[in-house]
C-alpha cells in the first residue's frame, strides 16, 4: 500500500497569524494518526505564542501571535517534538459511545439504506454499530464530526431532496460518510437513527463529548433506554 | 446594572468582543468583532478593559434609551447619531443621562459601527466569550441580534473624569475603492497563472457579504490545468480568500471554521477592518505582500494602538 505520510511536515502560510502544518496528502488513517499525536502533544502545553491548535484530516492549523513567535520557530519546535514522539507516550484514542435508537420515526431512511445495500434493516444496524469511527475533523457546525471508516456495504447516496429540518441528534449516512447532526439543521443525509445525547451543551463545563482524534462507537438502544437517557440529558 | 432599553434594534445589532478561540477545533466559529481597530479604539476611549463587550451595529443603527448615567463611544462606520435630537459626535466620549435617547441612523460611509459603554456590556460569557454567534445560538443576548424591548446591562464603572476624543489622525476614512494587502497561500501553487489575474483585477463587493464571508465579483481566477478546485477539508482563518467552482473569490470571515476549496491568498490582519467596513458595490484590489512585510505591518499596528492608548491616558 502506498504511504501518504510525508517524510517531513510541510508548512503552509495561512495569513500573518496562522500556519497549516501538513503531514500527508490524503485521507489516510496513518496520516491522521500523526496529526492526532501532534495535536495531543501540543495541547499538553501550548508552545509560547500559540493561541489555538486545530487538527484536521491531514494537517493542523496553528494560530499564533506574531509579536511572540514565527512560522520558523514553530516549525523547528514541531520537528523537535516529532523526533521525541516515540519516547513520549501518546494516549490511545478515546472511545466515545453514542447510544442510537435506529429506525422507526427517528430513522426514517433506514429502509432506503437497507434496500440500496441489499441487506436487511437488522444488518444495517449491525454493520453501522460494528465499527469504531475515527473523528478526522470537527467543523461545519458546532460538534459536527467528519468520521472515517464507514463500511462499503452501506454506502448510500444522499436524498434527492434535502430535508429542511433535521432534529439535533440525527444519525445518518451520505455516500461514504456517516455522522450525526449535533444541532437542528437542514440536511440531505439518509437518516437511520437518533441519539438521545446532547451533543452540544454550551452550558456544560465540557460542552462537547469528543474531540478530533477520538473514536465514535454507535451503540444500539431500545426506545425504553432512549427515553431514559433523554430524560437524564434534558434533550 | 441596567444600561439601555432597546427602542428599535437596527438592521443587525449584536453584542461582540474579541471572540471565542478555544472551541474552533470543535466547529464553533470564533465570532467576535469584524473590525478590531474600531472596537479597540472604542474601548480605549471608554476606559474599558481591552476585551470588553460592545455592540456591533450593521448598516442601520438602533435607538436606545439610557437607563442610567453612562459614557458611551461610537466608532467605525459614519452613522449619523443623535442624543435627544442633538447631533452626537463619533470617535469621542458622549455622556448620557438617564432617559436620554441615542439614535444611530444609516451608514453614510463604512458598514459597521461600534458602541462601547463605560464598564462594557454585561452579558454572561458562554464558553469563554460574550460574542454573539447566531449560528450556534450562543453569546450576547440569547445568541441572537438585539430585539425591541431588550434590556442591556453594563458592568459598573466610574464615569470618566473628562471627555476623551481620538486625535483626528487616527480616524480611518472608509472609501468605496480600496486596497487589501494579502499574502499568497495557503494553496498558491495551484494558481500559477491565476495569481496574476487575482492581484491585477478589480473586484466588486456583492450583496452576499456578511460575517461569514464577502463574496466578490470580477475577473475569474482559474486553477491551473490538472488541479482540482476542491481539497480535503481543512481549517480556515478570517482573511483566507477561497476560490470555489465559479472562480470568484470569497473572503472568509469570523463565522466559519473549515472549508474545502483552495485558498489563493490571505488578507493581512491590519486590513481586515477594511473588509468589515466594505459595502456591496465597493471596489477592491489586492496587493501582494510578503510574510515579513505583513509581520512588520502587524507590529506597526500594535505600536499604533499603544500610541493611542498613551495619548489618551495622558489626557485623562
Amino acid at each position: 500500500m502506498v504511504s501518504h505520510l510525508f517524510d517531513k511536515p510541510r508548512i503552509r502560510i495561512s495569513g500573518d497569524r496562522a500556519v497549516l502544518v501538513e503531514y500527508g496528502d490524503a485521507i489516510d488513517p496513518a496520516v491522521n494518526e500523526k496529526v492526532r499525536a501532534m495535536a495531543a502533544l501540543l495541547k499538553q502545553g501550548l508552545p509560547e505564542g500559540v493561541e489555538a491548535v486545530i487538527p484536521a484530516y491531514r494537517n493542523l492549523l496553528l494560530i499564533y501571535d506574531p509579536l511572540v513567535t514565527s512560522p520558523e520557530k514553530l516549525l523547528s519546535l514541531l520537528q523537535g517534538l516529532e523526533a521525541r514522539l516515540h519516547e513520549i507516550g501518546i494516549p490511545p484514542p478515546r472511545i466515545v459511545e453514542i447510544p442510537v435508537l435506529y429506525g422507526g420515526e427517528f430513522g426514517p431512511d433506514i429502509e432506503v439504506v437497507a434496500r440500496h445495500s441489499g441487506v436487511t434493516v437488522e444488518q444495517v444496524i449491525a454493520i453501522h454499530s460494528g465499527t469504531d469511527y475515527p473523528i478526522y475533523m470537527i467543523g461545519f457546525t458546532p460538534g459536527f464530526c467528519y468520521l472515517g471508516g464507514l463500511d462499503r456495504r452501506i454506502h448510500t447516496p444522499r436524498r434527492k431532496t434535502p430535508r429542511t429540518l433535521l432534529p439535533g441528534g440525527s444519525v445518518g449516512i451520505a455516500e461514504a460518510q456517516t455522522g450525526m447532526y449535533p444541532v437542528d439543521s437542514p440536511g440531505g443525509w439518509q437518516i437511520i437513527g437518533r441519539t438521545p445525547l446532547k451533543l452540544f451543551a454550551p452550558e456544560r463545563a465540557t460542552p462537547f463529548l469528543y474531540e478530533a482524534g477520538d473514536r465514535i462507537r454507535f451503540v444500539p438502544v431500545t426506545s425504553g433506554e432512549y427515553d431514559r437517557i433523554r430524560e437524564k440529558e434534558g434533550t | 446594572m441596567d444600561a439601555f432599553r432597546v427602542i428599535s434594534p437596527g438592521s443587525f445589532t449584536t453584542v461582540q468582543d474579541l471572540g471565542r478561540y478555544s472551541f474552533i477545533d470543535r466547529g464553533v466559529p470564533p465570532s467576535g468583532v469584524l473590525d478590531p481597530y474600531a472596537y479597540r479604539v472604542a474601548n480605549l476611549l471608554a476606559g474599558n478593559p481591552a476585551d470588553a463587550a460592545v455592540l456591533e451595529i450593521t448598516v442601520t443603527g438602533p435607538a436606545l434609551e439610557a437607563l442610567g448615567e453612562a459614557d458611551v463611544v461610537l466608532t467605525g462606520a459614519d452613522m449619523t447619531a443623535t442624543v435627544n435630537q442633538t447631533a452626537a459626535p463619533m470617535w469621542q466620549t458622549v455622556r448620557l443621562k438617564k432617559g436620554d435617547v441615542i439614535r444611530i441612523r444609516q451608514a453614510k460611509s463604512g458598514c459597521r459601527a461600534y458602541l462601547a459603554v463605560t464598564g462594557g456590556i454585561d452579558v454572561p460569557p458562554v464558553m469563554g466569550s460574550r460574542a454573539t454567534c447566531v449560528k450556534a445560538k450562543i453569546g450576547g443576548i440569547e445568541g441572537r441580534p438585539l430585539r425591541k424591548e431588550d434590556v442591556l446591562g453594563r458592568f459598573p464603572a466610574e464615569p470618566l473624569a473628562r471627555a476623551r476624543m481620538l486625535p483626528a489622525d487616527f480616524i480611518p476614512a472608509y472609501r468605496p475603492e480600496f486596497v487589501l494587502r494579502a499574502i499568497t497561500g495557503p494553496q498558491e501553487e495551484v494558481f500559477a497563472s491565476g495569481l496574476e489575474t487575482f492581484f491585477g483585477g478589480i473586484y466588486e463587493v456583492t450583496p452576499e457579504a456578511d460575517r461569514m464571508g464577502y463574496r466578490l465579483q470580477g475577473p475569474p481566477v482559474h486553477h491551473d490545468e490538472g488541479f482540482p478546485q476542491s481539497i480535503i477539508s481543512e481549517p480556515t482563518i478570517p482573511g483566507n480568500v477561497q476560490l470555489p467552482a465559479d472562480n470568484q473569490p470569497i473572503i472568509l470571515l469570523v463565522e466559519q471554521t473549515t472549508g474545502g476549496y483552495t485558498k489563493i491568498a490571505t488578507v493581512i490582519s491590519a486590513d481586515l477592518p477594511k473588509i468589515a467596513q466594505a459595502m456591496p458595490g465597493n471596489r477592491v484590489r489586492f496587493q501582494r505582500v510578503t510574510l515579513e512585510e505583513a509581520h512588520r505591518i502587524y507590529r506597526d499596528q500594535a505600536r499604533l494602538l499603544r500610541q493611542i492608548e498613551a495619548s489618551l491616558s495622558s489626557s485623562r
